[in-house]
């Protein structure tokens, strides 16, 4: 690890009040996350997974604890400026996709840049590159309904990667596709993180979790578990 | 984001319902079209007005006869002429701000030359109606003095009875023409002056008298229609218009407290009144307009309001993938303004044609200004910016958390 983790957790709850009863999501959860990693937050539904996506994300803050990117409080920062970081520092994956059903791979692709000002001409040739990657540049003036599920997902990593994000966050990025282009999706991860890619999967799939080197455990909201294996378990398709 | 990316986002969304943001924008269309339309005739019968003014003259008072008692029946106004010539003669003389006076009588009257003929007015008065008019010749020249004085047999043309009854290269100055089978030489032709003014014959008040309106039973010798006076300056006016009242009450021999028998009129600032008239109508038709601007306002912020429900995931994406919140503002609001700039342009659009089909179709003088047509425009921005707003407000305060989880 490296002296100052990209994304540090430090005592981290949520609470949400509904109806006037506080329920934690997430309670008093501490972990880091170098530059480099592979990591997989497992957790049955309702472990509060997606509330610590939506805090390592910057599109929630904790009701106590600190979240820190880069060593900055997040906290600290404002609301537009938390804006500009997810733009700039963070990819997300989603796992119903999320692309613009009335814009095209490449406008797909593009659109964070838009919110980084920058021209369209470069928006376009780096939404080019970006869709080379993934594969897809072949597909890039298709809508989303004339891709399949895997190739929307492709889309949307490459969006998620189109402004060299300091990390990658994948919400179930498989759940919605068959256990095949699931396991193609995962090695394409896998192939990013080779490159260095930072790349933090949320999931309740403990097949996709073998696929990664350190696994975080969540239940109830609370941190059971944060391993790091040495050796990969050999290759498998992952069972959903 | 830029506000051009703004536009260019909010194009993109409305070229996706073309049909839907067209209904949007329709209140819009309306409102700018009827505002457009309305400005349109109102300043174009103010145009007709201003030049109906210009060509009466400048500071010229009327004396028209009143209404009289014949015994004991109250008769309508004019129905007895109660002006002579001498009334004409002592206002000249009697009352220094007035420069020039001319009495007139006037008929309808078929003139022929050769093969043409044409019914006109024929107006009997003196040299001093064109000065009182400051109504110019075009070509020949005024009546002499012999002339006003022994019933010679010339007349002056207004530019449209010479047009109709002279061929162009035709010079009409020296013709014979014959007005009731009496002929006439055309001495003079005068310049255009205005449609409704250019259609008449002017021949000597005493000519008029002797050998054309002398039979009518109310003319007697002296007698005159109406009196014109010009006065000198134009802040004269409300004396000069008092000492002909007081002089005429003299001459007419009314008593103290009964009514006169003839009536002093303004008409250029009766038609100033009637202008002021004509614009308050306008004003109004344009509050009424308006309402419909209103109305296609409150259109477009609901269907607004619906679309920013309906992309609530959509705004959910942007938020979640760095837009910020005044980014998402500016998108929805580019949105409202788009509609509101469309609908405006295309509202000018058919107000112009409007105007111009009702100028062609009614007669009416349509005058398309700029002014109204930047108003009408500032106007539709305003109204995208004012209902655009809450609908953009609105999506930019949605949680993106919440705004990725809808369907």
């Amino acid at each position: 690890m490296t002296a100052s983790p990209l994304i540090s957790l430090q005592s981290v709850s949520r609470t949400y009040r509904t109806e006037g009863v506080a329920v934690a999501a997430v309670r008093n959860v501490s972990f880091d996350i170098a530059q480099g990693e592979i990591v997989a937050v497992m957790g049955p539904s309702g472990s509060g997974k997606s509330t610590l996506m939506n805090m390592i994300g910057l599109l929630d803050l904790p009701s106590e604890g600190a979240v820190y990117l880069q060593g900055a409080d997040v906290a600290d920062l404002s609301e537009d400026r938390r804006s500009a970081l997810r733009a700039r520092s963070i990819g997300f994956v989603f796992q119903s996709y999320n692309l613009l059903a009335r814009h095209d791979a490449i406008e797909n692709v593009a659109l964070p840049l838009v919110y980084c000002g920058i021209s369209r001409k470069e928006r376009l040739a780096r939404a080019e590159a970006s869709l080379q990657a993934v594969g897809m540049l072949h597909r890039a003036r298709h809508f989303p309904r004339q891709l399949s599920g895997g190739e929307q997902q492709r889309v949307a990593i490459a969006r998620a990667l189109i402004a060299s994000p300091l990390i990658v966050l994948a919400d179930e990025p498989t759940g919605a596709l068959d256990s095949r282009t699931g396991a193609e999706i995962l090695a394409l991860f896998a192939a990013l993180n080779r490159t260095g890619q930072t790349v933090v999967m949320i999931t309740h799939d403990p097949g996709i979790a073998t696929q990664c080197r350190r696994t975080i455990h969540l239940h109830d909201g609370e941190l059971v578990s944060d391993e790091t294996v040495t050796q990969l378990l050999p290759r498998r398709s992952a069972t959903s | 984001m830029t506000m051009l990316q703004g536009f260019q986002i909010a194009l993109h969304a409305l070229r996706l319902n073309p049909l839907r943001s067209f209904l949007t924008m329709l209140g819009i269309v309306i409102g700018v079209a009827s505002i457009v339309t309305v400005f349109a005739i109102g300043s174009g019968a103010q145009l007709r007005l201003q030049e109906q003014i210009r060509s009466i003259g400048a500071n010229v008072l009327m004396i028209t006869p009143g209404a009289v008692y014949q015994g004991g029946v109250r008769l309508k106004d004019g129905s007895k002429l109660t002006m002579t010539e001498s009334d004409v003669q002592a206002i000249l003389e009697q009352i220094p701000e007035i420069q020039a006076a001319a009495g007139s009588i006037a008929g309808t009257a078929q003139v022929i030359h050769e093969g043409k003929n044409w019914n006109t007015t024929i107006n009997g008065t003196t040299s001093g109606h064109f000065l009182v008019r400051d109504w110019q010749l075009a070509a020949g020249r005024s009546f002499s003095a012999t002339e006003e004085s022994g019933a010679g047999k010339v007349v002056i043309l207004g530019s449209t009875v010479a047009r109709e009854l002279f061929a162009s290269g035709d010079d009409p100055i020296g013709a014979q023409i014959r007005i009731m089978k009496v002929p006439l030489e055309v001495v003079g032709v005068l310049d255009r002056k205005g449609p409704a003014q250019d259609d008449v014959a002017f021949v000597p008040l005493t000519t008029a008298k002797l050998r054309f309106l002398g039979s009518a039973s109310n003319i007697n010798r002296d007698s005159v229609a109406y009196i014109i006076a010009k006065v000198a300056a134009d802040g004269q006016m409300a004396g000069a218009r008092a000492e002909i009242e007081n002089l005429l009450r003299q001459r007419h021999r009314i008593p103290a407290g009964q009514e006169d028998d003839f009536k002093v009129q303004d008409p250029a600032a009766a038609m100033e009144a009637q202008q002021g008239a004509i614009r308050t109508v306008a004003l109004l038709l344009v509050a009424i307009a308006s309402v419909s601007l209103l109305v296609g306002g409150i259109s477009i912020m609901n269907v607004m309001i619906v679309s920013v429900t309906e992309r609530t995931r959509e705004i959910g994406i942007r938020r979640a993938l760095g837009g910020r919140m005044r980014d998402i503002r500016l998108q929805f609001l580019c949105e409202a303004l788009v509609l509101c700039l469309l609908g405006g342009a295309i509202g000018v659009a058919g107000g112009v044609t409007l105007s111009m089909t009702v100028a062609r179709m009614a007669g009416w003088i349509t005058s398309i200004d700029g002014q109204a047509i930047g108003l009408s425009l500032v106007f539709s921005i305003a109204t995208g910016l004012i209902f655009g707003f809450y609908p953009a407000h609105k999506a930019s305060k949605l949680s993106p958390i919440e705004a990725l989880k809808t369907e």
